[in-house]
């Protein structure tokens, strides 16, 4: 059939185009690599050495006892001491310290007072990681005592700077794939048809028989095969480095990454016919980009956000795909079970193909 | 603004027609409008018996259309340009091959199948450009200035090949702003501000110019012409070398006197006399004249 002729004619002449640009080549390869590794060291719960410092205002046996447990345990290194708590805020200010240790000058008393802290830990809490380490420090036992008296309160009290939530490694990387994927798909896609234009291909692509919407379907056939790949690379990565389980079937994932990159793909389009040149694409995909992130539950929990961003998020296709992908990859649910979400996406992609074929015009007015 | 207003053009079958114009007088819009891919704000748009905008998937099947700049793809090599191009008109897959091939040929590409487009020559890349738009043999080829940054030996070949296109049957509308290929059209159009200011044989119109023309020889051509210039009467004047080119207002009746005169009276001695016009002066004179005002 012609139109089969054509769009396979419109993705061949596409897909070498793009292997001819080694930036793009770089991109299809690189971005998932790295945002794997980055993203997947960052959130490593397994940190060793964070540096610290101590502003012990008891000195005694005792309070030197607690800070030498603590840096036996190899989770801090402290490096910084002051005299006083503020010195140690302004230290953690500056960045120079992750973790502040306080003990004030009555430590002793305060251990034998169920009532009262005994001492105070300070986090910067702008780094997720720091947060948990926190809270493995808060259920240290306090050193040794000569008698048993069992403490309600805790050794440490929390003061928690910055950031007020704690996330763990594994929610990261699923919904991770979601993200590299919107960040390549639509960008690839935006910049698809308004290149061919700024280069002035369209002027005699539109002159010749090829229909919307086989240019459309032509343009996306590469790509798919492109986040699939990367798909792979995140899921591979996040095997062989960070041990994230695969808990749902492989097949599952590639099904629920499917719908996703073809909803991407659409909207990329999408923004291609909206935009005049290759940075305001850009621009826009950015525009895409960053509510995404934030409301899609990657990086807040979804049902902490207010009614307004839970219902924009509802929009956005990163969202149905980190339900998605957190159900099967980690808690093992199949495809079926989360129908709604893919339909949700299969929506996307339909409503986003309709508009951008409704709004390109084999024209040039 | 209008770049084209009210254009009528009946393009006969078979013959290579000329589209002659400054800058900016709407030569490119004009065939944009050929091609359906500008509409047209008032009127319509007939090409090969359709509408050019509500049968436009009708008219592109039929015609072909070489843009003013290069717009195949730089990355893609010759072959790969021509067969994309060939597989988008659906060529039969059994001719498609033989096609490429005899356009290869034709427009003297062989030597460059494996070469990308980005990398060629200007004169390559035309090359490369009409045999894409001749492809799936068109009936209408509509070429825009597809001599732009061409040497006049393949500027030559190059109406060679549109010589032999027409002999096959095939119809071209052709835009240019070189005289010599102006010439070669069986019809031409001079425009003029989106209008057509002459229209004809470029022979007819050489015959039928709407002016005197007058050839000065003098010594001092640089206040001869300054001198010249200030004369109501004239229309223009060009320098070549040490002859003044002139064209004077075809109202005055004894051009070659007043010219004299005139430079008698400004102290410059000269020899002047009238000659045939060239299709220069034609251009000169039509896109010079003031527009009418229309009604
Ligand atoms: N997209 C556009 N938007 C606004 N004005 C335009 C557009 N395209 C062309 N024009 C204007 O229409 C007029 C005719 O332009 P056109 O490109 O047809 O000229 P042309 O005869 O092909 O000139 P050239 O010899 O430079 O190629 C010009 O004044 C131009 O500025
Ligand atoms: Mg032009």
């Amino acid at each position: 059939m012609s139109a089969w002729r054509r769009i396979k004619a419109i993705a061949a002449k596409e897909a070498r185009q793009l292997g001819r640009d080694r930036l793009t080549v770089g991109m299809v390869v690189g971005i998932p690599l790295m945002q794997i590794v980055l993203f997947g060291y960052a959130i490593n719960l397994d940190v060793r050495h964070l540096s610290a410092g101590v502003a012990d205002q008891a000195d005694t046996s005792w309070s030197r006892q607690l800070i030498a447990d603590m840096e036996a345990s190899q989770v801090l290194r402290f490096d910084t001491r002051v005299a006083t708590a503020e010195a140690l805020t302004e230290a953690m200010r500056l960045g120079e310290i992750a973790v502040g240790v306080y003990v004030p000058a009555d430590f002793e008393r305060r251990l034998v007072d169920p009532a009262r802290p005994a001492a105070q830990l300070l986090v910067d809490g702008s780094d997720p990681t720091i947060l948990n380490i926190a809270a493995q420090l808060l259920q240290m036992p306090a050193p040794s005592r000569p008698q048993q008296t069992s403490t309600t309160s805790g050794l440490f009290e929390l003061r928690n700077f910055y950031n007020p939530e704690r996330r763990s490694a594994v929610q990261i990387v699923p919904a991770l794939i979601g993200v590299i994927l919107t960040m390549t798909m639509v960008l690839f896609t935006a910049v698809a048809i308004v290149r061919e234009r700024e280069r002035g291909n369209l002027e005699l692509l539109i002159t010749t028989p090829v229909r919307t919407v086989e240019l459309m379907l032509g343009k996306l056939i590469p790509y798919i095969l492109i986040g699939l790949l990367q798909v792979s690379i995140v899921l591979l990565v996040g095997r062989l480095l960070f041990h994230v389980p695969l808990r749902g079937d492989l097949g599952d994932v590639y099904i629920a990454a499917l719908t996703f990159i073809g909803a991407s793909l659409t909207l990329g389009l999408l923004i291609s016919t909206l935009a005049r040149t290759q940075f305001q694409a850009m621009q826009l995909t950015l525009f895409i980009f960053l509510p995404s992130i934030l409301l899609s539950g990657f990086m807040f929990p979804f049902d902490g956000m207010p009614i307004v961003a839970q219902r924009i998020a509802e929009v956005l296709p990163l969202t149905h795909f980190v339900r998605l992908s957190r159900g099967i990859i980690l808690r093992g649910a199949e495809v079926g079970e989360l129908a709604s979400e893919i339909r949700a996406l299969l929506i996307f992609f339909g409503v986003a193909i309709t508009l951008a074929v409704l709004r390109f015009r084999k024209r040039l007015d | 603004m209008t770049a084209v207003d009210q254009l009528d053009l009946e393009i006969p079958r078979a013959r290579i027609y000329g589209f002659l114009g400054p800058n900016g007088s709407g030569k490119s819009t004009t065939i944009r409008m050929l091609c359906g891919l500008l509409r047209p704000t008032a009127g319509s748009v007939q090409v090969l018996g359709h509408d050019a905008t509500l049968e436009a998937e009708i008219v592109r099947r039929r015609i072909g259309y070489m843009t003013q700049r290069f717009s195949l793809y730089e990355d893609l090599s010759t072959d790969e340009n021509l067969d994309f191009i060939a597989e988008i008109y659906g060529l039969p897959r059994r001719e498609k091959q033989q096609r490429i091939g005899a356009a290869r040929r034709e427009y003297r590409l062989d030597d460059l199948r494996r070469q990308r487009a980005g990398t060629m020559s200007g004169g390559q890349r035309q090359r490369l450009a009409l045999a894409a738009a001749t492809l799936h043999r068109p009936e209408l080829l509509l070429l825009d200035e597809p001599t732009s940054a061409v040497d006049p030996q393949s500027r030559r070949e190059f109406w060679e090949s549109l010589f032999d296109l027409v002999e096959a049957g095939t119809t071209i509308l052709v835009s240019t702003h070189y005289m010599d290929e102006a010439e070669r059209c069986h019809q031409l159009a001079i425009l003029d501000r989106g209008r057509i200011a002459a229209e004809g044989a470029p022979k007819a119109l050489m015959q039928a110019i709407d002016a005197a023309v007058i050839e000065v020889s003098c010594d001092q051509p640089r206040s001869a012409h300054h001198v010249l210039e200030d004369l109501d009467q004239v229309r223009s004047v060009t320098q070549l070398g040490s002859r003044l080119h002139i064209l004077v207002d075809p109202t005055v009746s004894e051009p070659e006197a007043l010219i004299r005169q005139r430079l008698r009276d400004a102290g410059l001695a000269s020899q002047v006399e009238r000659t045939a016009a060239s299709l220069e002066d034609v251009f000169v004179a039509a896109t010079r004249k003031p527009l009418e005002v229309a009604a």
